[in-house]
């Protein structure tokens, strides 16, 4: 039982919205960094997925392309647009209908799970779980910042799930929730984007001493902070540094995780989000899923500088497999 | 994200109405053409009235309005679509300054979204 490595093509966004990587140069590139799990966002990389459908050929393409490369399919993430409907929220049915249309499309895809945001409501998930039974698929839910695994929506949702009795609910946990420090990407792109140096430095510090967003975002204000100023400082409320610990209890219903980074450096590491920590805990749990690289800097540094998500995905997975292959230590011990 | 990639370059166009401009969405993913609440234009910094904008993707055409009961179709990922504008006496040829403004009514969004990109085409 080992970690598995995959890679979201959501990392290769800037490319692929340009038209410079095909799917194939995508599914290539990550199985040739190790990473042989792929994972999709179907409507992003299948045109058409819902509304307009997708043509059978397409699905053959893919199936072509996971077997010459010898890839994995691992997961289609899904959106569910509940709010389809201008000034009227989609009715339950109709929700319940659309994720068994997207469970339908991941089993055509075959996939073994469907990525839910984590807006949606535990009923719906319930109640399409008997039909992801039927298909051999499990419905996660994307535990994401700024929600976290002991927050009252993800505890509803893990009540839900249990009181259901099926194993065909669970959890995909995002590692941006595990936000340790302010990322310099994101700090840089402030600053362009007119914050004056020395509050950005004070935000910076402030997220790493823990203090409480709102107490940071009225300090910035009579620092002189206006528009930009106050972004940054907002930005706290939906980030923090939650413990990588808390994903222990729910191991019995995590089964892929979104390896979410903003950068890597030339030294292979994550300056803001924990993977050292995040993978000892994914050991301890005896997790033997996959984790799926999610490159998020793109659209921090793409007005000034030319987005290399290639690079980063392969620093990323040179990194997981380091850690991944590196022996357990009992640093969680203490 | 991808605010700068919104104007596709060198994709104005004079029409026999008015002109044309290709845009993309600003998003990760499409977006079905319900959710666009609306796609505003203003040419040399003069607003164009919605009424006067239509969109275009795979040879079908929308006015705003009509998009916003169209739940057959979608704005793909990365697709470009061809954003006619209404306008008497037509367009100079030379540079223009475009202004384009996207609102998307995402799901899981606490705020429905206006994402501006703005560009000197040229109409030759």
């Amino acid at each position: 039982m080992t970690i598995k490595r995959g890679v979201s093509l959501y990392s290769y966004q800037n490319e692929t919205f340009l038209g410079k990587m095909t799917l194939e140069d995508c599914i290539r590139t990550s199985v040739e960094f190790g990473a042989n799990g792929i994972e999709v966002i179907g409507e992003q990389t299948f045109w058409g997925w819902p509304e307009a459908g997708v043509a059978e050929d397409k699905i053959a393409e893919w199936h072509h392309l996971i077997g010459k490369y010898d890839a994995v399919p691992v997961c289609h993430d899904f959106m569910l647009d509940y709010k389809r409907y201008k000034g009227r929220e989609m009715p339950f049915d109709e929700q319940v209908a659309s994720v068994k249309n997207d469970i339908d499309f991941a089993a055509r895809l075959g996939v073994r799970y469907v990525r839910a945001l984590v807006s949606i409501t535990p009923e719906v998930l319930v109640a399409a779980a008997p039909h992801a039974e039927e298909k051999g698929i499990k419905i996660l839910i994307e535990v994401h910042a700024p929600l976290h695994f002991d927050h009252p929506w993800i505890i509803r949702h893990a009540e839900a799930f249990e009181k259901s009795g099926s194993d065909a609910l669970g959890f995909l946990p995002d590692m941006g929730m595990f936000l340790s420090k302010f990322p310099p990407v994101w700090k840089e792109r402030f600053i362009r984007n007119g914050v004056p140096p020395h509050i950005a430095d004070y935000i910076t510090k402030a997220y790493e001493d823990r203090v409480l967003s709102e107490y940071v975002i009225l300090n910035v204000r009579e620092m002189g902070g206006v528009g930009p100023a106050i972004g940054m400082a907002e930005t706290l409320r939906h980030n923090a540094a939650y413990e990588p610990k808390r994903m222990l209890d729910y191991m019995h219903r995590i089964h892929n995780v979104h390896g979410k980074f903003y950068q890597m450096d030339e030294d292979l590491v994550e300056p803001c989000i924990p993977y050292g920590d995040i993978v000892a805990v994914l050991k301890r749990g005896n997790y033997d899923g996959y984790i799926c690289s999610e490159y998020e800097g793109n659209r921090w540094i793409e007005d000034a500088h030319e987005v290399d998500s290639v690079e980063q995905v392969r620093r990323h997975q040179a990194m997981l497999k380091q850690l991944i292959g590196a022996p357990a230590t009992d640093a969680l011990a203490a | 994200m991808f605010d700068n990639k919104m104007i596709v370059e060198d994709s104005l166009k004079a029409t026999d109405t008015g002109f044309s401009i290709k845009a993309r969405l600003p998003y990760y993913r499409g977006l079905g053409l319900s959710m666009i609440e609306n796609v505003a234009i203003s040419i040399d910094g003069e607003a164009v009235p919605r009424e006067d904008i239509t969109l275009s993707l795979r040879g079908r055409t929308w006015t705003l309005d009509e998009m916003e009961t169209e739940y057959g179709d979608r704005w793909n990922f990365g697709e470009k679509a061809l954003v006619g504008v209404r306008r008497a006496g037509g367009l100079a040829p030379g540079e223009h300054r475009i202004e384009l403004a996207e609102t998307m009514r995402i799901s899981y969004l606490p705020f429905v979204p206006t994402t501006k990109d703005a560009k000197v085409l040229t109409l030759r």
